[in-house]
């Protein structure tokens, strides 16, 4: 049996006891990006009417924008934190002998993303409804392919996240905060692509995420829903979600070689 | 009758790292129903022999057969029947045991999982600590609930890494005989590295002492006792670890 969704389920419960059993642990999903969407929903608010009518009111796109990528860093983060509670609670090693293949724990941090991606965009979509007049369902069909391809790209990053802390051990944790981050100057989340430098623009269009925020733009500008970008999207996915399992497999390779796997996990 | 196959084989096992050999050709077997300890000063290789066999490190050359089968290609279905508790590893201290257990036993497939739990925080004497925060055992009580884990699947081998590790001398005690009454009822197999020669004694039928990455004596505690003429287990380890007894041992 190649792969085990009894085992994935296992592994999650573990998730699922965590966070029902420590309801605090809600705050770090809820706190934070209720904290972003206000400072953008206001300054929103502010350009709106400052602008005395001149700024359009697509400018919208702020709050769109911050909660997309929120929903592309908690993917992220569900699969990058996952791995590290185990490293934090010294759980490892007991994983990694269980009769649990690879692709069956990435695929248990990958479920826990979705999940955390969940209760953040209903809270975040609520508030933003709300407080500030956005509606994130006027996105209309476009809404779950976007949706879909942030939280795969998510994914990707979070397998990466993952390999870095893997190699470079604890001095590394940051990196499951930070690898987002490395990227979203590029990702054109809050402006179009077309600001950046010419020799940054390749860069920014090899990323899945920059047609999505393009796409959002223009579907919040009344333009017709661009499918064209969705369908970017997915194809350089695809690329990245082979690039990201290559790169976790040869890590894990080089750290069960080198003996580092047992350093991590008993640090 | 032909021989039965060993449950574990580690054949001419080679581990670098860098410039530094940690194993050099370690080969060993383990019988069904046997005990053995896998003993050595530190840096003598036993960690490194412990995480090949578990497989959590890749070896430089040599293989382990466990059940007959080769542990990388057949690693799930050889973990499957093994389980694993060390002094340095712990169940995710924020979560009720009984949580723990219930994951774990999930993982491992286990038939029943309730009723197993209550029959293992029973035999195990810590039936009151179902509902505890994990994190908020003492070091005994820690030791005992990663044992009911390592049992939850009835493995057939069992590798242990220090379990009496900051036990005091009552539960180690007790884990000791658990281990002994647990290995005669039920014909487990079980791999014990300890610096604590009572449990050598005590825990296992056979020992397999290595030093700079070698075996350095294999036999009985007694038997190794006797070729070493030293007058305990505890003699041998201090004759080993302070240069006294190496060159005998590689004649």
């Amino acid at each position: 049996m190649p792969f085990s969704f009894h085992t994935v389920s296992a592994l999650v419960l573990r998730y699922v006891f965590l966070y029902t059993r420590h309801p605090v642990r809600f705050v770090e999903l809820v706190f934070w990006p209720l904290v972003d969407l206000l400072v953008w929903g206001f300054l929103t608010v502010y350009l709106q009417k400052s602008g005395a009518g001149e700024v359009p009111t697509t400018i919208t796109f702020l709050i769109g924008g911050m909660i997309l990528w929120d929903v592309l860093f908690r993917s992220q983060q569900g699969v990058a934190i996952s791995f590290l509670e185990d490293v934090w609670t010294r759980n490892l090693l007991n994983v990694f002998v269980a009769p649990v293949r690879t692709v069956e724990y990435v695929a248990a941090t990958c479920l826990v993303g979705v999940l955390r991606v969940g209760v953040t965009l209903i809270i975040l979509a609520v508030v933003a409804a709300l407080a500030y007049g956005f509606h994130l369902a006027d996105l209309g069909l476009a809404l779950l392919p976007f949706l879909g391809n942030l939280m795969l790209f998510g994914w990707f990053l979070g397998m990466v996240s993952t390999a870095l802390i893997m190699r470079w051990g604890q001095a590394a944790e940051s990196l499951a905060w930070a690898v987002p981050f490395f990227i979203q100057p590029l990702a054109a989340v809050f402006y179009p692509v077309s600001v950046l430098p010419a020799w940054l623009q390749p860069i920014a269009k090899a990323l899945p995420c920059t047609p999505i925020f393009e796409g959002m733009r223009a579907v919040l500008s009344g333009q017709p829903t661009p499918w064209g970008h969705v369908q970017s999207a997915f194809l350089l996915n695809l690329v990245w979600g082979g690039l990201a399992a290559w790169f976790f497999a040869a890590n894990l390779r080089h750290v069960r070689k080198t003996g580092l796997l047992v350093k991590v996990a008993t640090h | 009758m032909p021989p039965a196959t060993p449950i574990l084989e580690a054949d001419r096992l080679v581990k670098i790292f860098g410039d530094s050999t940690a194993l050099s050709g370690l080969s060993f077997s383990l019988a069904a129903g046997e005990s053995l300890g896998l003993l050595g000063v530190n840096g003598a290789g036993k960690t490194t022999a412990m995480n090949l066999l578990l497989g959590l490190t890749t070896p430089t050359s040599g293989s382990v057969r466990m059940f007959g089968l080769d542990l990388w290609k057949h690693r799930i279905e050889i973990l499957r029947q093994v389980n694993f508790s060390s002094a340095y590893t712990s169940l995710p201290s924020n979560l009720l045991v009984w949580q723990n257990l219930t994951v774990f036993a999930r993982l491992y497939r286990v038939p029943q999982p309730q009723q197993r739990i209550a029959e293992l925080l029973e035999l195990l004497d810590i039936a009151h600590l179902r509902k505890s925060v994990t994190g908020t055992l003492s070091a005994g009580e820690s030791t005992r609930v990663n044992l009911a884990k390592a049992l939850l699947n009835k493995p057939r081998l069992l590798l242990l890494d220090e379990p009496t590790a900051s036990l005091d001398p009552d539960i180690a005690d007790r884990v000791r005989k658990l281990l002994r009454r647990l290995q005669t009822e039920t014909g487990l197999s079980i791999l014990y590295t300890s610096h604590n020669m009572r449990d050598i004694e005590e825990v296992c039928d056979r020992m397999v002492f290595l030093h700079g990455g070698k075996v350095l004596a294999e036999g009985t505690p007694a038997e190794v006792q006797a070729r070493f003429k030293r007058k305990s287990l505890e003699d041998f380890f201090i004759g080993v670890a302070r240069g006294e007894i190496e060159a005998i041992g590689l004649e």
